[in-house]
């Protein structure tokens, strides 16, 4: 029935079209734009859900392929698709920004449709920069979500919000540039089927390239993609954006944007750059170790809970970026690829388990600054005397986090340290050293937050979780346990996806 | 020796031009004041019909007439609709600003006329005469526009510093002319492009560097760029408006018809110096931008920067290199024309937003104009999906494809930096309070204007194909 319709196209379209109409609705706080923007990302989710029940998983290739010529002076295209790596990562971005839309129902009164527009827009840029098969247009994608993103943080953050939102800019838009050149570059050695230059990121997967070529090609993807993730240690822009960040800003740049990152390193500098890749996965490991123990020490002694949340993402990113680039040492160590699988399989659904988990945790900060307007845990203690059903869901999240079996947390970094396990044990006994770290925080956060005798007045007169807060704890809390208990379905989509990605970046380029 | 009739149609848009000048002029003279308004649709006529005839007058073949001094080719039919375009901009947006600051005289319709009737010569010169012709006639009129704020002490001084500078200008790229038509013989560029393999290099070397020197001047680029801030911020905006658009389409015209059409043979000798140029100006442009806080000089260095990229692409050396330097140029000047409108808008009798602070909280006095604004300083940042974004990647494009990879990655670095400058000017209208709470008072037409011009920084942004394919096409 759907057959004939650009599905991908409305999934990209819908939600930036009907941002602008929210945006018409006028700027003050009024229902209609809520109601508008909540129906713009119910028919958005509704509208991706057949990209996943109507996928094949047993092909490699691009699905739902939709392909229109755009700038032909540069041969452009309009070029986008989906597979069993970014179909996932679509459906993460339609669900949250549900969950992020009725976050800031209550919350937001200052401008509100602008607020609801940026995030819509911002929606619709990010699954483009997903979808995206023409290298040129996701480029376009990706800096344009900067500016709903540059524009949420300065308007509706905190008291330091400015130097934030600036920061932030500034980091991902020099990370970027040289991406830019590096595709550039490409385009004019790269040909399609035609013998014409192209953008084609499948094209520029064949491109072969001499090392020296590959390695600054891979050192500017390294750049854009480690900034975004973000790494060690050019990740200083992530807790200072998280900070003066609104809740639901938070929650999209944790649980998508930096997932942009991770999808980068997988469709662009693995496949495209193997040689170099195979030459420099010493420096991602070295960083994703870092990332994993330095900034575990350094979310212990945070006293801001979204500077401890935030530090605890790049931690757990670092698990990602560390699944990617086992694969060499894995074959040098076993003298088989199959491992390998394991590594990035682990790393993907390391992305969308982080993807739920983060949101939830952000949320459950938003749920406590909206009561008390503060954010530093010295502030609390006691909460669950007061707020015993949100501390239920607090301490869930932060078992999630903790990498609880049972939960998705548990699962991808289950699956990265057991192919850690295959490449070098001292790897392993590092990327482990987390899940005692990661308990730590969490947990010594929670103890000081949720449990305790009630510290002040404010705690003291503290109320639960309202209906529309509930609502999305308890969708959240579905898709952890979800993907903790079953997560052979989501495993299942990507399969092929990665297979091939393997057997394609096992071969080298250099000719 | 016997006259033989030129052929006067491949000039028909100037002689045109010309004539509703000099008619415009002398009913000016009859009109008063309270009838000003007569002019000022006569002048947006004449453009429009200008730009009109220019359309008609395409032709896909390049053809020269009077004596091969006049060329017409698809670039300069393209740049010419374009300038049109662009000071029929200029024109409503200056118009309430120059009511409200009792300047509302036909002058400047006139002179800004007369400006574009030298614009049109330069972008179709084929003669070193016709050159200085066209560059005279638009100079000396930006003099007087400047200068037309009789008692305003910035305006004179800036005229002034304009006119000397300007003229020493004009008198060095002269002195480059003559030392080439020494040794070539020949004023014409055809002819001198063909002398120029058994011409003396030394003396040819010299003429071309003198050369460079009067088109960098023209263009502002570092270190020939020392007026631009203090012109750009003395002058009355309406006048800024004007000498900071289209005279630039100009300028990158006069650059190809001198260094390309009439010394192609010394390519290897001008790509070296504007190589230099263009870094120079780019990081330079770029980086004092950023202390600025008035934004009409933060504009005149983001023009510099600007020009370091349309000088890349003449940099590249190639024909698609010159497309994208022309696309660009004409990127910049829809870009500038905008950002000089805004601060229009925002100004009102007896008060210039000529700060940045004046555009502080301007979300909250008006979301839509706010978002224009955004638009447009992203798309001088070179943001996607905005229209400045695709200047830049045509520009870069060509620079690595002609092998200078190492100065397109200097381009973006310099972008980078260039950012930041932009970012504040959005963050004073999205995140600061206003400090002036009055609404915006602007007629309608300028309102009109400046959201189309806003929109289609967005929709070329998004659909930039049938702009760019122009652009190269006129080279190939």
């Amino acid at each position: 029935m759907f057959s004939n319709l650009p599905l991908l196209s409305l999934v990209i379209w819908t939600p930036i079209i009907g941002g602008m109409l929210v945006l018409a609705t006028g700027s003050k706080n009024n229902i209609e734009a809520k109601v508008l923007s909540l129906l713009v990302s119910l028919v958005t989710l509704v509208l991706s859900i057949p990209l996943w029940t109507q996928f094949d998983v047993s092909l490699a290739s691009m699905q739902f392929e939709e392909l229109i010529p755009w700038i032909s002076s540069f041969h452009i295209n309009y070029h986008i698709g989906i597979d069993g790596i970014s179909m996932p990562l679509i459906l993460l971005t339609t669900f949250i920004t549900v969950i992020v839309i009725i976050a800031g129902w209550k919350v937001i009164t200052y401008k509100t449709a602008q607020y609801m527009a940026a995030f819509l827009i911002l929606e619709g840029l990010m699954i483009g920069a997903f979808a995206s098969v023409d290298a040129m247009l996701f480029y376009v994608f990706w800096e344009a979500l900067l500016i709903p993103m540059f524009v949420i943080i300065g308007i509706w953050g905190g008291p330091n919000r400015v130097y934030a939102t600036i920061k932030f800019f500034l980091y991902t838009f020099l990370g970027s540039v040289l991406m830019l050149i590096s595709l550039l570059y490409m385009y004019m050695h790269a040909v399609d089927v035609n013998g014409v230059g192209t953008f084609n990121i499948q094209d520029l997967h064949k491109l072969p390239l001499s090392l020296n070529a590959q390695i600054l090609i891979f050192l500017s993807f390294l750049l854009a993609f480690a900034v975004k993730v973000p790494m060690w240690p050019v990740h200083t822009w992530l807790p200072d954006a998280h900070v003066e960040a609104p809740t639901g800003g938070s929650v999209i740049l944790a649980a998508i944007m930096l997932k942009l990152g991770g999808y980068g390193f997988v469709r662009f500098s693995l496949p495209i750059t193997p040689d170099a890749s195979m030459t420099l996965d010493w420096l991602v490991i070295l960083l994703s170790l870092i990332a994993i123990v330095y900034i575990g020490f350094v979310a212990l002694v945070q006293a801001d809970m979204k500077k401890l949340i935030a530090y605890s993402s790049i931690s757990h990113m670092g698990f990602v970026t560390l699944g990617f680039f086992l694969l060499w040492k894995i074959t040098d160590n076993t003298g088989s690829a199959s491992g390998a699988v394991l590594g990035l399989e682990g790393g993907m659904v390391q992305m969308i388990s982080h993807g739920f988990i983060s949101a939830a945790m952000f949320l459950s900060v938003g749920v406590l600054y909206d009561r008390m307007h503060s954010r530093m845990i010295k502030d609390y203690g006691g909460v669950v005397n007061t707020m015993p059903a949100f501390a239920t869901f607090a301490v869930f999240f932060a078992m999630a986090n903790a990498g609880l079996p049972g939960t998705s947390g548990f699962v991808g970094e289950f699956m990265v340290i057991m192919a850690a396990f295959k490449a070098n044990f001292w790897y392993a006994f590092l990327a482990a050293i987390t899940l005692i770290l990661g308990a730590a925080y969490t947990l010594w956060m929670i103890k000081r937050v949720v449990f305790g005798p009630i510290v002040n007045e404010q705690v003291e007169h503290l109320d639960d979780m309202s209906g529309r807060e509930f609502f999305m704890m308890l969708l959240l809390a579905f898709a952890v346990l979800i993907i903790g208990l079953y997560p052979a379905p989501l495993l299942e989509v990507m399969h092929a996806s990665i297979d091939n990605l393997v057997a394609h970046i096992s071969i080298s380029k250099i000719q | 020796m016997n006259f033989v009739t030129p052929d006067f149609m491949p000039a028909m848009p100037e002689i045109f031009l010309l004539s509703m000048v000099c008619v415009i002029m002398i009913i000016d003279l009859f009109l008063k004041d309270e009838s000003r308004g007569a002019t000022y649709v006569l002048s947006l006529i004449a453009l429009i019909a200008t730009a009109f005839l220019s359309f008609s007058n395409f032709s896909t073949e390049s053809i020269t007439t009077f004596n091969g001094s006049f060329i017409l080719d698809p670039m300069a039919t393209i740049l010419k609709i374009a300038i049109c375009i662009i000071v029929v901009g200029v024109f409503i947006y200056a118009k309430d600003y120059l009511k409200d600051r009792n300047m509302y005289k036909g002058e400047y319709f006139t002179l800004g006329l007369f400006g574009v009737l030298g614009m049109m010569v330069m972008v179709s010169a084929g003669n070193f005469l016709t050159v200085y012709l066209g560059l005279e006639l638009l100079s000396l009129s930006m003099y007087a526009m400047i200068a037309m704020q009789r008692d305003s002490i910035v305006a004179s001084e800036a005229a002034m510093k304009y006119f000397i500078l300007g003229a020493i200008a004009s008198g060095i790229l002269l002195y480059g002319m003559s030392m080439v038509y020494g040794v070539t013989g020949s004023l014409d560029l055809a002819t001198i492009n063909k002398a120029v393999s058994g011409a003396d290099r030394v003396v040819m070397s010299f003429g071309l560097v003198f050369i460079i020197l009067g088109v960098a001047f023209k263009l502002g680029a570092v270190p020939f760029h020392m007026w631009m801030p203090d012109v750009y911020h003395g002058s009355p905006t309406s006048v800024t408006l004007y000498i900071a658009s289209a005279p630039k389409i100009a300028a990158f015209a006069m650059m190809y018809r001198l260094l390309v059409d009439g010394l192609a043979g010394m390519q290897a000798d001008w790509q070296m110096i504007l190589i230099i140029l263009s870094v120079l100006s780019m990081v330079f442009g770029n980086i004092v931008a950023i202390a600025q806080t008035n934004i009409k000089r933060m504009l005149a260095y983001s023009t510099i920067s600007h020009v370091g990229f349309i000088i890349m692409g003449v940099v590249a050396g190639t024909q698609a290199g010159y497309g994208a330097a022309m696309f660009y140029a004409i990127v910049y000047a829809i870009m500038s024309v905008a950002g000089f409108g805004m601060i229009i808008l925002l100004s009102r009798a007896g008060f210039e937003a000529e700060n940045i602070e004046d555009f502080r909280g301007l979300n909250q006095r008006s979301p839509w104009f706010a978002f224009v604004m955004m638009a447009i300083m992203f798309s001088m940042a070179g943001v996607p999906p905005f229209l400045g974004f695709w200047a830049k990647i045509a520009v870069l494009q060509e620079a690595i494809n002609s092998g200078f990879l190492w100065l397109a990655i200097v381009g973006v670095m310099a972008s980078v930096i260039g950012a930041f400058y932009y970012l504040r000017v959005i963050k004073a209208v999205y995140f600061d309070k206003p400090t002036d709470e009055t609404p915006i008072q602007a007629s309608m037409d300028i309102r009109l204007t400046l959201s189309l011009n806003g929109m289609a920084i967005l929709a070329f942004g998004l659909y930039p194909t049938a702009l760019i394919t122009l652009c190269i096409s006129a080279f190939a």
